[in-house]
């Protein structure tokens, strides 16, 4: 808590008032049901077909990735568990890191690593459909 | 607007008693499995870089794609991927308790261990039989 040590008799409360609303409320943690939800079907999908995401020929691989299903189903799963991962990995830093200026680049090597991840694998199903 | 200013960081620094931490607690299944579901998540996010990896081999070519094979079956990469499964398959069968919880069903004593039980035992058959699926 970043406040914990503040000098003040001001509640918490008095001390928010006044300085608008986040405008975030239950996003985030919405947010997290949301793509846990969408990762049940897609996960199944997966697991069902661990076999040829365990094969190791190349050209056995990249056939069965270069099918509009499976790469569909592969970018929707990129994202979710992408997002999903960024917004539990936020909750752990902001529990456990407290000094503020390491939070917030914590915060901000979440946030740019798991889109920049996110981006390079979205962009790679693409590629093995399109290019190879 | 009402800022917190100087004027009103009068009293002595407070220190106050902490809620009860870690430590002092009885360890307890539910605690555990509430416990190992952060760890796993935070597990399958590290993943993601691993995912990353392996989809960019594919890109670039035979060639990188064998070498991520090569180090998917050293003895360190076989364990690591036999973690991820397992980690996946508990954060998996958790998550949908946690979702169910959300519901407000399953809160009572009872139910939370049995689901607990049946979570973390079915995650050790459910990665088993992956990892049997897989072909390893």
């Amino acid at each position: 808590m970043a406040h914990e040590n503040e000098k003040t008799i001001r509640s918490p409360l008095g001390r928010a008032r006044g300085l608008g609303s986040a405008r975030d409320g239950t996003h985030h943690w919405w947010m997290q049901r949301v793509t846990a939800m969408a990762l049940l079907p897609l996960s199944l999908f997966f697991l069902w077909h661990i076999d040829a995401i365990a094969e190791s020929d190349y050209t056995a691989f990249i056939k069965w990735m270069s099918h509009p299903t499976v790469a569909i189903a592969a970018i929707l799963f990129v994202i979710a568990s992408f997002w999903h991962a960024m917004l539990g990995v936020q909750v752990i830093i902001e529990d456990y890191v407290h000094s503020e200026g390491c939070k917030i680049a914590c915060l901000l090597v979440n946030k740019l690593g798991f889109t920049g991840l996110g981006f390079a694998c979205v962009f790679s199903i693409c590629y093995i459909n399109f290019a190879l | 607007m009402p800022r917190p200013d100087e004027s009103d960081r009068f009293m002595s620094n407070i220190e106050r008693p902490l809620s009860p931490h870690l430590q002092v607690y009885k360890w307890q299944l539910t605690m555990a499995l509430s416990i190992l579901h952060r760890v796993t998540g935070f597990g399958l996010a590290v993943g993601a870089v691993a995912v990353t990896w392996w989809l960019l081999a594919a890109v670039n070519g035979e060639e990188a794609y064998a070498q991520f094979q090569s180090c998917a079956h050293t003895v360190i990469g076989q364990l690591m991927l036999f973690g991820w499964v397992w980690a996946f398959t508990y954060h998996f069968l958790n998550g949908i308790r946690h979702l169910v919880w959300d519901t407000g069903r399953w809160l009572d004593l009872k139910s939370a261990y049995a689901s607990g039980y049946f979570v973390f035992f079915g995650s050790l058959v459910f990665s088993g039989a992956i990892w049997f699926a897989a072909g390893y």
